[in-house]
Parts: structure tokens; sequence; C-alpha cells
């Protein structure tokens, strides 16, 4: 489970925000750009510090500011998917695949095995040996959803997955999403500004507004209207 | 006949192509440009032929000169590319003190008249220098020894490298090297794999540039190296003395430093194609 207390002074306002993830459950984060959605995932990835706060995974410590604990991104096991789902252009899409593996000194066998292995379950086995900068957007997004998991993360963070996809793509990068989540058993948290996203994929939608919690429940009985700014 | 020209004429009236005074002040300008660019290259094609060239690239001065320059200028690209690249990322990453002071400095040499860097230097290496003197004491001279024609170099021509690789890696996009973190992969990791693949045909074109202007170095090399055959007599130095007394030499040497100089060009035109097919 991701259990995560944070504050961090940001240019317009104070971000101060609780948050919990299930393992097996899609908890989307919604709200209007600059909100804190993305600054979350980033403090949660160990890319941003906190001003103050805890972030504990699977009741490992990852960060507590009292205590000093701050553990690096390359550490945290944290399967982290950006806005820009950032494939290596210069690199194959297996290649690609195997970087996190790679970078962690796995076996050259167990890298090819789970390389092939997380190629195939993204449908992408076929694309192993093209330059990455050649796919499109759905197959990025794919490919970045791979390497990630390929990792074998504790938790999954994917920032607005579905940006750069069309209707077709948004499908099946959901069923995949939610497959993985499931099978896979960990923590996912997903940030999205579309309504229509969180509830087909979401468990549970938390609604930050201004970096503030707003609202928290079941995506479908989600209010139109934020109380504390009236955004829709 | 006749009548194909008549009308050949009006439809190029009747297109866009009428010459009215804006193509011609364009052309005459194009024109006045390109002449005066190319005319100079041409007059020392013209004078120069192909059997005094390849009689005189025989010359000991010539051939001294060409591999001292040669030597000289892939000594001073090797250093700036290994000590400036992971200088221009450390710059282009990090916010410290003095920082607008050190990206003056970095753009300094392009406008300061190479032969005042070479009085700088030699104030401070030279024999007499506030640096050159307790070098002295100890027996080590920099001044006037192929080591000047070196430091002269990558004092002038470093500034081309050091821009280009501190933008590039400002303008990548973080995502990249966020997630590659993400993943488990160290800072050197993320350099060598991703950030430098990343801006490397950028980091070419900038090291190009680097050796072509570090080749053509005269003013600073010959206030701080002197100008001695076979130990900092570079080409443009040995195109001065040749001037001077034996002209074959000075435009041998020169049709040679046209020659690279276009390679260059070239070289760096297809790495700024490839970059555009890759984006």
């Amino acid at each position: 489970m991701l259990e995560v207390v944070i504050s961090k002074q940001l240019r317009e306002y104070t971000l101060n925000l609780t948050l919990r993830a299930q393992p097996g459950e899609i908890t989307v984060l919604m709200g209007l750009n600059g909100s804190g959605k993305s600054t979350t995932l980033n403090i949660v990835a160990g890319l941003l510090r906190p001003d103050a706060g805890t972030i504990l995974l699977n009741d490992r410590c990852l960060c507590e500011t009292r205590e000093g604990i701050d553990v690096p991104p390359d550490c945290r096991d944290i399967g982290y998917v950006l806005q820009n789902p950032a494939v290596f252009p210069h690199m194959t899409v297996y290649e690609n695949v195997a970087f996190g593996l790679r970078a962690r000194h796995y076996p050259r066998p167990y890298v090819s095995e789970k390389t092939s292995e997380w190629m195939e379950h993204l449908q992408i086995s076929d694309l192993a040996q093209i330059k990455a900068g050649r796919l499109s957007g759905g197959q990025k997004q794919r490919v970045a959803l791979a390497r990630a998991l390929a990792t074998k993360p504790e938790l999954l963070m994917l920032d607005e997955p579905f940006t750069a996809l069309d209707q077709e793509s948004t499908r099946g990068v959901k069923d995949l999403i939610r497959n993985f989540v499931r099978e896979m058993n960990i923590p996912c948290v997903l940030v999205t500004h579309r309504l229509l996203d969180s509830q087909e994929i979401g468990d549970r939608a938390l609604v930050i507004c201004r970096g503030v919690m707003e609202w928290e429940g079941s995506p479908g009985q989600m209010p139109e209207v934020c109380t504390i700014c009236q955004c829709r | 006949m006749k009548q194909n020209m008549a009308m050949f004429l009006e439809r190029f009236r009747k297109k866009n192509y009428r010459p009215n005074l804006t193509y011609l002040i364009a052309g005459v300008l194009i024109a006045a440009v390109t002449f005066y660019l190319a005319f100079p290259i041409i007059a020392l094609l013209i004078r120069v032929t192909p059997d005094m060239f390849f009689t005189t690239l025989k010359d000991p001065d010539v051939v001294r000169a060409l591999w001292l320059s040669l030597f000289t200028t892939v000594i001073t690209l090797t250093i700036v590319i290994v000590v400036g690249t992971p200088f221009a990322y450390f710059h282009s990453r990090y916010s410290y003190p003095g920082k607008v002071v050190v990206d003056t400095l970095i753009d300094l040499p392009l406008v300061l008249p190479p032969a005042v860097a070479g009085v700088a230097l030699l104030v401070l290496y030279g024999r007499a220098g506030i640096l050159g003197h307790y070098f002295n004491m100890f027996g080590i001279s920099i001044a006037f020894t192929t080591l000047a024609v070196i430091m002269a170099q990558i004092f002038v021509a470093s500034p081309f490298y050091l821009r280009q690789a501190k933008s590039l890696f400002e303008q990548l996009d973080p995502a990249y090297e966020q997630t590659a973190r993400t993943l488990g992969a160290s800072s050197f990791r993320i350099l060598a794999l991703v950030t430098i693949p990343m801006t490397a045909g950028g980091l070419i074109s900038g090291a190009v540039m680097t050796f072509g202007r570090a080749l053509g170095e005269f003013g600073a090399t010959i206030m701080f190296a002197g100008n001695l055959p076979g130990v900092t007599q570079t080409m443009p130095l040995a195109v001065y003395v040749g001037m001077e007394g034996d002209i074959n030499v000075g435009l041998t040497i020169s049709i040679l430093l046209v020659i690279i100089s276009f390679a260059i060009m070239i070289v760096v035109r297809i790495i700024q194609k490839m970059e555009a097919a890759r984006a």
C-alpha cells in the first residue's frame, strides 16, 4: 500500500495532500491543469523533495523529512510513466524495454527473457528492432508501460497516459493497465483530467484543487462542481 | 522558332516571374553577396595549378605545418570534448553562484580579438608571467612551445563546443532523464546512454566547428606560441611566412585550408540534415 502525507510550497499555493493507494486498485488523481497532480507524482517518485511529509510504500519508508530520509528515485522501485512517455528515440523498442533491467545489472539471459515476455504482454514484439523514435503515440505508450512494468515495480504511476492516444488505443491501454495492476497486485496512481477516463479505469478517485484534496470517493459519484474554486 | 520564343516570353510574363523591381533588387543582392564571398576563393583556386599544388605539397615546411596543425587540433578537440561535455552538462543542470559570470566567460573568446587572447595567455603563462614565473622555477616553460599552441587553440575555439553543448542539454526534455532515473539508472549511465546519444548530432556539429576554428587559429598562436617551424608554426602561420617568402607554400597551404573548411561545412550540413530527418 502507498501512504503519502506531503506538504510543499509551490509558486502560487501550498500543496497539502494525504493520499492512500491500495494494492490491485487504480487510484485516479484528478484536477485542473496546475492543480498539483504531476507535482504529487514527482514527489512520490523522488524527483522532487517535499518540504515536509512522509511517503511509505508497503511499509518501507521512502521519505521522512523530519528524519532526513530520502530514498533516491533509482532505488524506490516505482514504475513511473511521465506525461511525455519519454521512450528513448535512439534506442530500439527492445533496448527501451530492457533499459531498466540492464540498469539494475540483471544477468543477460534474465534481461532477454523478461524483455521478450513484457514485449509480448504489451503486443509490441513485432516492433522489437524498430527505433522507438519512429513509433506512433499508442505504440510509444505501450513501450513506456512495458519498460516500467518490466522492472517489477512495487507501485505504478501514470501521468496522463491517454492524452496522445486515439480512442481505440486508449481502450487497449486502459485494458492493459487494469489487467496488470490486478495481476501484479500493486497500487497504481493515475493522473488524468478527463472524467470519462476516471470512471472507466478508476477504482477510487481523488480530486485536488490548488494543492488541496477536494473530494475522495468512487469515480461514478464525483461531483460536477468543485466546491473550493467552483472549477469544472 | 520566333513564335515559340514569343509564347515562352508571354508565359513568363503571365506567371509570377514578372521582372519587377523587387526581383531585380533581390537578384542584385544575391549576386553581389555570392560573388563577394566566392571570388576570392575562386581567385585562389585559379592562381594555383594542380602541378604547383602537388609539388609544393611535398615541401618539408608544408608537411611540418600540416602535421603540426592536425596534431594540435586533434589534441585540442579531444580536450574540449572530454572536459567540455561534462562541464556543459553540470553547468546546464545546476544553479550556482556566479553562473552568469561563467556564461559570459564562455562567450568572451568569441568577441575577444585573438591577438588579445594570445597576449593575455602570455601575461599569465609566459616566462615572466603571473603563473609562468613559478612554472619557470621548476624548469617548465609553456610559452613558445607546442603546448602553447594547444592552449591558445582551446582558449579561442572551445566556446563553439561549449555553447552548443550547453544549449543542447538545456533544451533536452527532462522527462527522458527523469524516466531513466526512476528505472534505476545511475547518473553516469543516464549521461552516457540517454543524454549524450540524444544530443549527439548537435554535439558533433559543435565539435566540427571547434575543429575548424582551432585549425584556422592565428592571432593567439603567434602571440603566445610564436612562429617556430615544426614546433609552433601551424598552417595559418606558415601561410603568413610563405606570403613573405616562398609564395607557392603560402598558396598551397591556403588551398589546403580551403579544402578542409569546405569538408567541415559539408560534414556539418550532413549532420544537420540527419538531425532534421530524425526529428
